[in-house]
């Protein structure tokens, strides 16, 4: 491994055909870390897990993974991974406890730990009273804990998950977060996830990529990337009641800025550039509002990405 | 070799034919109506007619059309007992292929079209198995259930022939060579060629009922030989069953070899 990087890659890409999936990516990965891959729907996450697992080969470059290249060590590597596939790819006809029991004779749990480590599991993701029921007969949410359960059956030093909070409840939900949470804190484990969910990759993750057509087009923690790339800022303004309508006028005369009363006197501004400000507030004094307050927010992961997603539209 | 994974999907397999309906039918019915029943009735005829010998004699302008050899192996024996060993040990012997050729074709459509129409098949190009040893356990879930069902026919067969020709025989009639090498060469080769068949039609459909009736075509090649036998033009001898299996073994060795080129985790993504 490369100091104490679990996955490094180096000008890793994937073509099909004239199509580039995944284009020439560099990555590092540090034991312990969420590492958050985030991007639209074919943005390249979901190739680039396969690349990882060595279930696809490269087109271009080279991966390591802890400490093997998954183009030609795949099987030795798939055994100290796990992977949420997008789509739990469950077989519906058999029990919860069937699934995980043959997913881990696949995985080659020690003979004498595979009827304990399944019944941990299921009791860990609150199925083991339905545990003997056809899985055909589960809520999304609960087909979503028992693929993620599948997933850690072989107790995997890297996890990657693919939208693993997608279709749960907030129960759920923050099931998963918890169990994120304890598997990087508590037991080391690296894990590697995919989302579309940007507010849990600002909880979750200690780095973040952002993909877009295939390449990496931002990569950096959540908040580095948050004050870097996001140039739209969010404030809260508390000025005289009856001065709303000032307000309103001064934002009306800014670019994409919108505002919104939440309270007499208090008003949400958002979509103003980071540089209007100074302007708004020069603004709003000369037109005799009496400002009390206002505070700026801190800026999101959100509002990076989006603020990515828009220069994306405009250079495609 | 991870023999311990190639266990488990095996395993895997056959409890999904166990539970899916639409599988396990048609493999219980087409054993059950060609290795018991067929036989049955035919054995029956001489004796439960008991004037059959006169309507039999037609069986005389029948076999003067049959090749010499099969002529000659009938040298010796009543009309009744002519037609117990014609029906009994040459002409049902096509049939019986049919058995192991549709369990393999059957349970090979689900287990490799059935699996990607289920999205099932990404999760398991995840595990720690190559993609020879995931396309060998997948390869075996289908052959041993389609051979072990050849054999259990073929002793089913044995005893549905021998104890219901009892009253015309007089004797344990069955099996002769040909059978044997019929149920322990050919019908373990047939079972494969199958196989090769559906996972060739499985890369290219995207649902069990695509693959299953495509796959089925080599049923053509059975009842060709069944034609064949009929008009006289061959009949099931050892030299026959010898050869035949051997060209079975060769077509089902390429069809599976050029399958497990398609079988490469990649390919296989790119297709789900």
């Amino acid at each position: 491994m490369d100091n104490d990087n679990v996955i490094v890659t180096q000008g890793l890409g994937r073509r099909f055909g004239a199509t580039v999936a995944v284009a020439e990516i560099d990555i590092q990965v540090a034991a312990g870390e969420v590492f958050g891959l985030l991007g639209h729907n074919g943005a390249g996450k979901t190739t680039t897990v396969r690349l990882l697992n060595g279930v696809l080969t490269p087109s271009m470059g080279s991966a390591r993974v802890l400490g093997m290249d998954p183009a030609t060590d795949g099987p030795r590597l798939r055994r100290r991974t796990g992977v949420l596939t997008e789509t739990p790819g469950l077989t519906d006809k058999l029990s919860a406890r069937d699934n995980l029991t043959l997913f881990a004779e696949m995985y080659e749990v020690p003979r004498e730990m595979v009827s304990g480590r399944v019944q941990d599991l299921l009791a860990l993701f609150g199925l083991d009273d339905r545990a003997d029921e056809p899985v055909g007969g589960y809520s999304r949410g609960m087909r979503q804990r028992l693929a993620i359960a599948r997933a850690l059956l072989h107790d995997p030093e890297i996890v990657f998950l693919d939208e693993p909070t997608a279709g749960l409840d907030p129960v759920a939900t923050r099931q998963v977060h918890e169990l994120i949470t304890r598997l990087t804190q508590q037991e080391q484990r690296t894990i590697v996830l995919c989302t579309h969910n940007l507010v849990e990759a600002q909880r979750l993750c200690s780095r973040v990529a952002v993909l877009a057509h295939g390449a990496i087009v931002a990569m950096g923690t959540p908040r580095d990337l948050a004050q870097r790339l996001a140039r739209q800022a969010r404030l809260t303004l508390e000025v005289e009641p009856g001065d709303e309508p000032i307000v309103r006028a001064a934002v009306e005369r800014l670019d994409r800025a919108l505002v919104e009363a939440t309270s007499p006197g208090e008003l949400h501004v958002t979509g103003l550039d980071r540089e209007r400000v100074p302007d708004l507030v020069a603004d709003l004094v000369r037109s005799g509002a009496r400002i009390y307050r206002l505070s700026p927010h801190e800026p999101t992961l959100e509002d990076a990405y989006f603020a990515l997603q828009s220069d994306e539209e405009v250079t495609p | 070799m991870n023999t311990r994974a190639m266990r488990a999907i095996v395993r895997r397999d056959l409890k999904i034919v166990g539970q899916t309906k639409g599988v396990l039918l048609p493999m219980i019915v087409v054993p059950v109506l060609m290795m018991i029943v067929l036989p049955a009735v035919l054995v029956a005829v001489p004796v439960l007619v008991p004037d059959v010998a006169s309507e039999l004699d037609d069986l005389s302008a029948m076999l003067a059309a049959m090749p010499d050899g099969l002529r000659q192996s009938l040298i010796g024996y009543t009309p009744a007992q002519q037609w117990v060993v014609l029906t009994v040990l040459y002409m049902l012997a096509p049939l019986y292929l049919i058995a192991p050729l549709m369990v393999a074709s059957v349970i090979a459509a689900d287990s490799f079209a059935g699996e990607k129409e289920r999205k099932t098949l990404e999760a398991l190009l995840y595990t720690p198995t190559t993609d020879l040893e995931l396309y060998a356990a997948k390869l075996l879930s289908a052959w041993l259930p389609a051979v072990a069902i050849a054999w259990i026919g073929f002793v089913l067969y044995g005893l549905v022939a021998n104890i219901g020709a009892w009253p015309v025989m007089g004797r344990i009639y069955f099996p002769n060579l040909s059978w044997v090498l019929l149920a322990f060469w050919v019908s373990p080769a047939i079972a494969a060629l199958g196989l090769g068949v559906s996972v060739l039609v499985s890369v290219r459909v995207s649902s069990f009922q695509e693959a299953y009736q495509l796959g089925a075509v080599v049923v053509v090649l059975v009842v060709g030989l069944m034609i064949g036998q009929i008009s006289g033009v061959i009949y099931f001898s050892v030299g026959l069953v010898a050869v035949l299996g051997a060209i079975l073994w060769l077509a089902a060795a390429a069809t599976l070899w050029v399958g497990s080129q398609s079988f490469q985790r990649g390919q296989v993504l790119a297709r789900l």
